[in-house]
């Protein structure tokens, strides 16, 4: 059949822009991006200056560093939903205690739930095999609890979030977000972990196949371990960024992005199975979905339709994803 | 007249965005008859045999059964078609019991009852759940379920692959009654005795096209795989029994030694020496312990008695990272169990370097890459496909586990049963290769069901049965009747005398 | 054997409800059958839930947009009822337990058409239905008919049967069971309940049986979302109202439902045991309060129970694979 061999050897146009769309994953993000902000300067004209991108970037920031914690978790066929309640609990301990010990004490204290937490995953998940899902919202749970009675005792003392913290989260130095000095190395880190380091392999073997992980050497629990506190070190960061973004310490700083910083890192072309995926892409998605938000502002819908269709487009951007970079 | 073809695919062409897996496949099946299908990894037939049992569709060509054109979109509808596949994986429920899953198919219990007493297995319980069935029991289950509603074509896949050699008896002359009954079977396989004594022509694709069918007769063997392979089977012997003697004989010093393992149940004093640079292989029918010793000898699995000992020092396994740590490593017959299915050739292959957490931190790039790539070239690992490991052959992903632990210099390679499934020429590469490692000073334990390659890949091989080791053979005696008695745990023959008294199912004439 | 195994985990809830019991008599001696009644009416919404998660968790899959579901189908109810007469509540009842079929449709096509794994599908179904809540109602209100609020106050009176027996049975156990058994168990007897099982234990080994993997996935689907509309429902007639904020629904059906002996894998399990977790917690609930412990600390207490009940059953699935 020598028409099917011919077809197969010069594959047309369509066929080219398939395999570059598969072979680097983040150019249909950026494209959809670049859509995105073009809809949004002709529904308001002059909306797209530097104000608007160093705002939007202030906000992506935070939600690309909790998207983080996605992007490393699900590469092991994980996921951490606990990110919330650490990053909150962050936010309320460091906005407390700053007040009378200092700004050093008061990192110092607000990292520890995230390192219990981070612990606790990791025990849960790597040793006993509880399902991330089910162990991080428990932990969650838990963590929400001891914020309840946390923020019902401090709450006479008030709260006051301590003024570096205010600078890195909500400053602009020359039009740029000081975020960025948190966010660059943040991000360079867990690039740098994916691509460069033994554990980051790790992470793509356990998820991609524990049992060959396992035959090859590797000690699944402590893999497990180092990256479910690691996850909850990135979440205590976005919490210092949130509250310095924020301002006001609340029950429901954080908690209202996690399923958006999840899905970041789906639309980024991270598998929620496991074993394949990245941080590049996460990144992209964290603005994507930041600019959705602006652009579903600005058509001024109702808060239903504008739940419906961040709902909706989630779900096509990831359909989309899957079909085009699927073997035919 | 009803046509005397059952079964006519033509024209078959299946590609891949630019790889083309199929060119032109054709089959044609007659009404009775045993039809194999054949064709080394790489040829199609994987390919074929997805599009016949309706896993995946063909871009051109046409499948017709009892003259009827058949699109193919699901196993159901194959089934309404008159064609039913068995599978290498058996296709029962696992968490269903028995009963459940012949009610799911709408099987017939009563002739599915016959067929399974007839293959041997007397008192099933349809009570039980499949999970706690084993393997082999399980595939026989598949097979009468498939045969119970009397289809018109039936198509095994790899039938007896996994089966002890009395259940694989039973099954080919349960295929053989189908034949005789007027139904037609095409049986895929890879064993060539078993094709020769069962079937009646095979079909062979070459690089994705039917080269030739032949009918089965003598000599059909050797016109069979000339055809898979061209004529370079003989050259690929030649090389492997030049590199048998041209390596050095195995040195006297035990690498591993083994006391009095065991494995309550399983396994009992089991006690041997691999020397330093010996192919040494394992002969054993299914389940009399192969599978626990294995474990055991790679950490996988703790012994309940008996020690093992390295050059003399004594070691205890809790993980497989400590028997790599003491330079074993383990190459599992499931190419699924070693291999990380969505990532690289080199990723796969590098995976040990970043296992333990002092390796954690930055990888060596530099250093790793020329090791990988110069174990890639030394397996000649076809990497064209190299982004997904998935995307390979099933010769060629053996290739990758096998690269992984040379490039991991690990100096005792346990292999359990690493050329299942996998072509001709495939399975003699490793063979060579494996031959090679040994020339160069590793230990070898070498676990394959496949009795005829022992006396060409090892040194001696040990015998296991029952749970015991019954026999140790040296390699210049190992031919297969007397692996297949000593796996039957009956004594050797004298020289002279025959195998005439006593029974041993599944060695054909 | 493992159907035994199956039941014991069913028998153990059964005692530690049991025992739960015992021990509110216990700190509260005049716990009766007034508490029962309550305990019962606070679990039913959260009863509905689990059930709509365990059908879809024993066809292989998860919904994380129950809670939304139940949210749009309990406004919708009140919407329909609000200033309508009596007797159209029995409309707006098939009209919302329609819906709840559709909107569980929605999610299984969803689910099997975009090939998108379920757990992000249904994450993004959770805002489009909680969107569409918010757009029918955009503030709790709304009305109930009074007869079905009175559906699930009080008990049932037999006539013969003494009060001191019919106390023990509150209207809202009745309907709970009821409205379940007339799904579930016609459900099971039949070769679709089987094949709802068959895709969760293998969805290969289901394809190669001929069963239509897709088609019962849709279904799976679609009677999650009836049991969420059901659960709407109860919500509405417990309330008198309808709420457009969905309730903390979803942890608490995933965390019964791995409570109640379902395996998050799929293929196995039943209905029983995650409807008695479900009571297990709401009574652990009630035992805080009167043991007048800080609601917060309630919190912490119900989290670290799941987490442990949780940690134990991995440990118990690990010992028994390995034996």
């Amino acid at each position: 059949m020598t028409d099917v061999a011919e077809r197969a050897a010069s594959p047309g146009l369509g066929r080219r822009i398939r395999r570059v769309f598969s072979d680097r994953p983040v150019i249909p993000l950026l494209i959809l991006l670049a859509i995105l902000m073009v809809a949004l300067e002709i529904l308001r004209p002059g909306i797209v200056n530097e104000r608007w991108i160093a705002n939007t970037v202030k906000f992506a920031i935070p939600l690309a560093i909790l998207a983080g914690c996605q992007t490393l978790t699900m590469l092991t066929g994980g996921i951490d939903l606990s990110v919330g309640t650490v990053a909150t609990l962050a936010a309320f301990v460091v906005s407390t205690q700053g007040m009378d010990g200092g700004l050093a004490w008061a990192l110092l204290l607000s990292v520890v739930p995230a390192i219990l937490i981070g612990l606790a995953n990791g025990i849960g998940v790597g040793v006993f095999r509880v399902h991330p899902l089910i162990m991080t919202l428990g932990t969650s749970l838990i963590g929400v609890g001891f914020l309840q009675v946390y923020q019902r005792t401090v709450i006479a003392t008030g709260t006051k979030v301590p003024d570096p913290i205010a600078w890195i989260g909500t400053g602009l130095s020359g039009g740029i977000p000081n975020s960025l000095i948190v966010f660059v190395p943040v991000a360079a880190f867990i690039l740098f972990l994916q691509n460069r380091m033994g554990f980051g392999r790790l992470l793509y073997a356990v998820g991609d196949n524990e049992r060959a992980a396992r035959l090859s050497g590797v000690i699944y629990w402590k893999v497990i371990l180092a990256l479910y506190v690691l996850s909850g070190v990135l979440a205590w960061i976005a919490g210092l960024v949130f509250i310095g973004l924020i301002k006001a310490p609340s029950l429901s700083l954080v908690e209202p992005r996690v399923l958006p910083a999840v899905a970041a890192a789906v639309i980024g072309g991270t598998s929620i199975f496991g074993g394949r995926g990245g941080y590049t892409g996460t990144i992209v998605g964290a603005v994507i979905l930041t600019v959705l938000t602006t652009l579903l502002t600005v058509l001024q819908m109702p808060e239903g339709a504008r739940q419906m269709l961040f709902g909706l487009i989630v779900l096509a951007v990831t359909a989309a994803y899957i079909r085009i970079t699927a073997d035919s | 007249m009803a046509s005397d073809i059952l079964l006519e695919a033509t024209g078959i062409a299946k590609h891949y965005g630019a790889v083309v897996a199929l060119r032109d496949a054709s089959l044609s099946v007659r009404r009775g008859e045993v039809h194999a299908l054949m064709g080394a990894n790489g040829a199609g037939k994987s390919t074929l045999v997805k599009i016949l049992t309706s896993a995946i569709r063909h871009n051109a060509g046409r499948i017709l059964i009892d003259g009827r054109e058949h699109v193919v979109r699901s196993p159901a509808e194959a089934r309404r078609a008159g064609l039913v596949s068995v599978y290498q994986e058996p296709a029962l429920i696992p968490d269903l019991d028995i009963a459940s899953n012949l009610r799911l198919t709408a099987t017939p219990v009563e002739p599915f009852m016959n067929w399974v007493r007839e293959m041997g297995v007397p008192d099933l319980d349809l009570r039980a759940t499949a999970r706690d069935i084993p393997l082999a029991i399980l595939r026989v289950l598949d097979l009468a379920r498939a045969i119970a509603i009397e289809p018109q074509v039936l198509l095994l896949d790899e039938m007896t692959a996994a089966l002890p050699a009395d259940l694989a008896e039973k099954v080919l002359a349960v295929v053989r009654r189908q034949g005789e009954a007027g139904r037609s079977v095409i049986f895929i396989s890879h064993r060539m005795l078993e094709i020769s004594a069962l079937c009646d022509r095979a079909t062979v694709l070459r690089d994705g096209e039917t080269v030739g069918v032949v009918d089965i007769g003598p000599g059909s063997a050797d016109r069979i795989v000339e055809l898979m392979l061209g004529a370079r089977v003989e050259r690929i012997k030649r090389e492997i029994a030049a590199s048998s003697s041209d390596a050095p004989a195995p040195a006297a010093k035990p690498r591993l030694s083994v006391r009095d393992l065991s494995v309550s149940g399983k396994l009992e004093n089991v006690s041997f020496d691999l020397m330093q640079g010996e192919v040494l292989g394992v002969v054993a029918l299914e389940g009399q312990g192969q599978d626990e010793l294995f474990g055991v000898l790679s950490g996988s699995r703790r012994p309940t008695a008996g020690s093992l000992a390295m050059d003399g020092r004594d070691v205890r396994f809790a993980t497989p990272a400590d028997a790599i740590a003491e330079g074993i490593a383990l190459v599992p017959g499931d190419r699924a169990e070693a291999l990380l299915m969505q990532r690289s050739v080199r990723e796969n292959i590098a995976l040990p370097f970043s296992a333990r957490p002092r390796n954690w931190g930055p990888i060596p790039l530099r250093r790793q890459n020329a090791v990988v790539s110069e174990a890639i070239r030394r397996l000649q690992v076809d990497t064209r496909a190299q982004r997904e490991v998935q995307r390979l052959s099933g010769g060629n992903q053996q290739k990758v586990t096998i690269a992984r632990w040379i490039a991991a210099k690990a100096t005792t390679i346990l292999c359990f049963d690493p050329t299942r499934g996998i072509d001709i020429r495939t399975k003699h590469e490793i063979y060579h290769l494996l031959r090679e490692l040994a020339g160069q000073g590793a230990s070898i334990l070498l676990y394959t069901s496949e009795l005829e390659e022992v006396q060409l890949a090892c040194d001696r091989a040990i015998v296991i049965f029952g749970g015991r080791i019954v026999d140790v053979i040296p390699a210049a005696i190992a031919d297969e009747p007397t692996l297949v008695r000593a796996a039957y745990g009956l004594p050797r023959l004298a020289p002279g005398e025959t195998a005439g008294a006593g029974v041993i199912p599944g060695t054909a004439s | 054997m493992s159907l035994l195994r199956r039941q014991a985990w069913v028998v153990g809830l059964l005692v530690l409800l049991a025992a739960l019991f015992v021990f509110t008599r216990i700190i509260q001696p005049d716990y009766g059958a007034d508490g029962f009644g309550s305990l019962v009416r606070a679990a039913l919404p959260f009863a509905f839930a689990v059930a709509a998660q365990t059908v879809v968790v024993i066809a292989g899959g998860i919904d994380l947009s129950i809670a939304s579901m139940m949210a749009l189908t309990s406004v919708t109810a009140a919407t329909l009822m609000d200033g309508a007469g009596e007797p159209f509540g029995i409309v707006a009842v098939a009209a919302v337990l329609l819906l709840g079929l559709v909107l569980g449709a929605v999610n299984g096509i969803l689910v099997v058409v975009s090939r998108v794994p379920d757990i992000v599908v249904t994450l993004a179904m959770l805002f489009v239905w909680q969107g569409a809540a918010l757009l029918v109602r955009d503030a709790p209100g709304g009305a109930a008919s009074e007869w079905l609020k009175e559906l699930i106050v009080g008990t049932l009176a037999v006539p013969g049967v003494p009060a001191t027996i019919t106390d023990w049975v509150p209207k809202a156990l009745i309907l709970l069971v009821v409205m379940l058994a007339v799904v579930w168990i016609p459900l099971t007897r039949s070769r679709l309940g089987l094949s709802i099982y068959a895709i969760g234990s293998s969805s290969l080994a289901a394809f190669r049986s001929g069963v239509g993997v897709a088609r019962t996935r849709i279904i799976a689907y679609s009677i999650a979302g009836l049991f969420a509309s059901m659960g709407g429902l109860v919500l509405t007639m417990s309330t008198g109202q309808g709420a457009p904020i969905p309730g903390p629904y979803l942890l608490a059906s995933v965390a019964a439902v791995v409570l109640g002996g379902v395996a998050l894998t799929g293929g196995k399990g039943g209905l029983l045991g995650p409807i008695i977790a479900v009571f297990v917690l709401r009574l652990v609930r009630s035992d805080l309060t009167f043991l007048a412990v800080d609601p917060n600390v309630t919190t912490i207490v119900e989290g670290t129970i799941m987490v442990i009940v949780v940690m134990l059953g991995a440990l118990l699935a690990m010992r028994s694979r390995q034996s």
